[in-house]
């Protein structure tokens, strides 16, 4: 299979605006798939709602265009009745980490074996650019014109430390990185979390003074540091800053190789409420 | 044909029904009344090599359903109140996607956490209307452990076969109700809950092109024929599409592949109670009653013919689509009509709906805790009798 044996080409032209990053996400995801030698019938791509959450519009396995913030939780039931399945959850920002916070840090915590893959663009683009949970402190967006009073999260940290076996970032400037990172949360088998951070020139930079596509690559391309290098870096030098590559990760039993357990004990009749009278 | 009976609690008789029609996945979020569902579920499930999923909320819960659901497995959740309030958006989605699931809503009296797990009945629009936008509603409520079995099965076959969610409206007097339950040989169970699927060559599959009966042959997330399910507007394929006629077409399926088969489903149940040999003839009183106010119904209808009434009991069986020509039937032969519930009036609504000014219509309702007992239904019915 090639990435394009993965694509819904009667849906293009793609649906994103000109500078938007989550093309170039689609593409290096096709592409890991491929390297991996996915089947369609194997591979299911569960989304919520948001701009990254259209891209199973393009993608040719099975889907499921689901609910804002709820993804993980669908794909959750997905890969527990079928272990075998390849499940990814497609999720922006707000997706991923804000409206469904709560299922990301349990879907690490529980290590279920599906692959997240979140388009970081620092805001709400689907509705129009508003702050998110990943929108900086003191960025401006459509209903922080005063500067953001809160912090974003960090979303590696918060996966690695509710437990997710791999978490790794790259940007939508490290399109090779990127797909290599993909190919190894693919093969992980327990929960694993891609970040990409993303261009959204037309809020995210509009608001935020890089409006242009190609100065929000640059942004990128001077932001990010792999994360060898960012770990020797200075405070100073941090700040601003972000590190890329393999962040983390514990290496833990996935969630159904510890069910298969619980479903041997079960048959082996070792319940507790397991009762001859009810038991049929 | 009865295989054996068994003494079990009404949730117990729940989750043998689902166990029955092949229930291979529950995921959910403990809450009294419904938790004992939850408990069993964890043992008998993996026992069969099923999964129990304890989610981190009941929107997870209903996301997990839908997850597993498309992945093959019937699939099905138990919650009260709160729990079904947090369920509606993903009700809307299996709904919408076209995934079949059962949703068992143990009610206990609300509003918010209001008098927690004592009884109540007012979660009836819920069930219709719950989720946004038209949809598609197909409810049962069980009045005894036995059409706990019973519903819960029928819950299963109508979810699968129609590719809808379903669901059951026990409430916390039938769910902890204790009492004989005849069960059928499991082996009968086998091929009850089983969804249509796709036939052909799979690249010819289309997700949501309607068969005969307007429901779409749906494979399995891991098969050859590819699915694209979707919760936005969508075409047969699943691909979204914004076009109004394609939009207007999909929420008239929707809902016609359920009313359609409403004949085949199970709706009511009839009581009649005549007055002692010789008593003066007189127009009868109908109750109509749901779930646990069925059975204090069925005491004052008792009562009634005793003092010389003849009293007839419609119970529903099904709540949406609501059972009309029944009701209709029912409401007319008798001279006035009683609705008891354990709300301010809702099953009422509908009562009067379809019997119009033909004949007289009374709400006998109570929302304070406390199930309604026959003797205020008996002292209601005579209040509006005159007698
Ligand atoms: C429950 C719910 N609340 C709000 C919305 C409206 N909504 C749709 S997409 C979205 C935010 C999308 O932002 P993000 O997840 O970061 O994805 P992006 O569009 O930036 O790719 C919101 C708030 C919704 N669809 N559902």
């Amino acid at each position: 299979m090639k990435a394009r044996d993965y694509l819904i080409e009667e849906a293009m032209p793609l649906f994103w605006c000109r500078g938007c990053g989550n093309g170039i996400i689609l593409h290096a995801l096709l592409r890991a798939l491929a390297r991996l030698g996915k089947s369609r019938e194997e591979t299911v791509v569960v989304t919520g709602i948001g701009c990254f959450g259209k891209a199973d519009d393009y993608i040719r396995t099975h889907s499921i265009h689901g609910t804002h913030g709820r993804a993980l939780a669908i794909a959750t039931g997905v890969k527990a009745v079928n272990p075998g399945l390849t499940v990814l959850a497609l999720m922006g920002d707000g997706d991923c980490a804000t409206i469904g916070g709560n299922h990301l840090i349990h879907a690490a915590r529980r290590n279920i074996g599906v692959t997240a893959v979140v388009a970081n663009n620092l805001n709400y683009g689907m509705t129009g650019g508003q702050f998110s949970a990943t929108t900086p402190q003191g960025a401006r967006s459509s209903t922080s014109s005063f500067g953001n009073p809160e912090s974003g999260f960090d979303l590696c940290r918060l996966a690695g430390a509710a437990g997710a076996a791999l978490v790794a970032r790259a940007t939508v400037y490290h399109a090779a990185l990127l797909e290599s990172l993909l190919v190894e949360a693919i093969s992980c088998p327990g929960f694993s979390l891609v970040e990409v951070m993303s261009s959204c020139p037309v809020y995210y930079g509009r608001y935020n003074g890089i409006p242009d596509p190609a100065a929000m690559m640059r942004w990128w391309q001077e932001s990010a540091v792999p994360a060898s290098r960012y770990a020797e870096l200075a405070p100073e030098e941090k700040q601003g800053r972000f590190p890329i590559g393999r962040l983390g990760g514990s290496d833990r039993p996935a969630f159904s190789e510890r069910y298969a357990r619980v479903q041997e004990a079960a048959q082996a009749g070792a319940g507790r409420w397991i009762q001859a009278g009810t038991d049929r | 044909m009865a295989a054996r009976t068994a003494f079990m609690q009404g949730n117990e008789a729940i989750l043998e029904g689902a166990l029955h029609a092949g229930a291979r996945f529950f995921a959910g979020y403990p809450i009294t009344p419904s938790s004992e569902i939850a408990e069993l579920a964890s043992t008998r499930l993996p026992a069969r090599g099923g999964v129990y999923l304890q989610m981190e909320d009941e929107m997870a819960s209903m996301g997990a359903v839908i997850g597993a659901s498309a992945a093959g497995a019937p699939a099905f959740t138990a919650t009260s109140g709160p729990g079904f309030s947090l369920m509606q958006e993903n009700l809307g989605l299996a709904a919408m996607a076209e995934v079949p699931c059962v949703v068992v809503n143990v009610q206990r009296s609300g509003p918010s956490t209001g008098l927690a797990t004592r009884p109540g009945q007012a979660d009836v629009m819920q069930a219709r209307w719950g989720t946004h936008g038209d949809h598609p509603s197909l409810v049962f409520a069980p009045a005894s452990a036995q059409e706990c079995f019973d519903l819960t099965v029928e819950a299963f076959i109508w979810a699968e076969r129609l590719r809808t969610p379903v669901i059951g409206r026990a409430d916390v007097v039938v769910g902890h109700l204790r009492e004989l339950v005849a069960l059928p040989d499991p082996e009968d169970g086998r091929a009850l809950a089983s969804r249509p699927r796709p036939q052909g060559p799979p690249d010819d599959y289309c997700t949501y092109r309607p068969g005969p009966d307007g429901v779409p042959p749906l494979a399995d997330f891991g098969s050859p024929y590819i699915v694209h399910l979707n919760g936005s507007m969508h075409d047969e394929r699943g691909y979204p599409s914004a076009d109004p006629a394609q939009a207007g077409r999909l929420i008239q399926r929707l809902v016609a592949k359920v009313q359609a088969r409403v004949g085949e489903m199970v709706a009511v149940r009839h009581f009649r109670h005549d007055p002692p040999e010789g008593a003066p003839p007189r127009p009868a009183v109908l109750y109509v009653a749901y779930g646990s106010t069925a059975r204090a119904a069925r005491e004052a209808a008792l009562m009634l013919a005793e003092k010389g009434v003849p009293a007839r009991l419609l119970q529903l069986k099904r709540l949406w689509p609501f059972p009309d020509s029944e009701v209709e039937a029912a409401a007319l032969e008798a001279g006035l009509t009683v609705v008891p519930e354990m709300n301010l009036g809702q099953v009422v609504l509908e009562v009067e709906r379809v019997v119009g000014k033909r004949r007289p219509v009374w709400s006998c309702a109570k929302s304070n805790g406390e199930p309604i007992t026959p003797d205020e239904i008996l002292a209601r019915t005579l209040e509006v009798v005159g007698a």
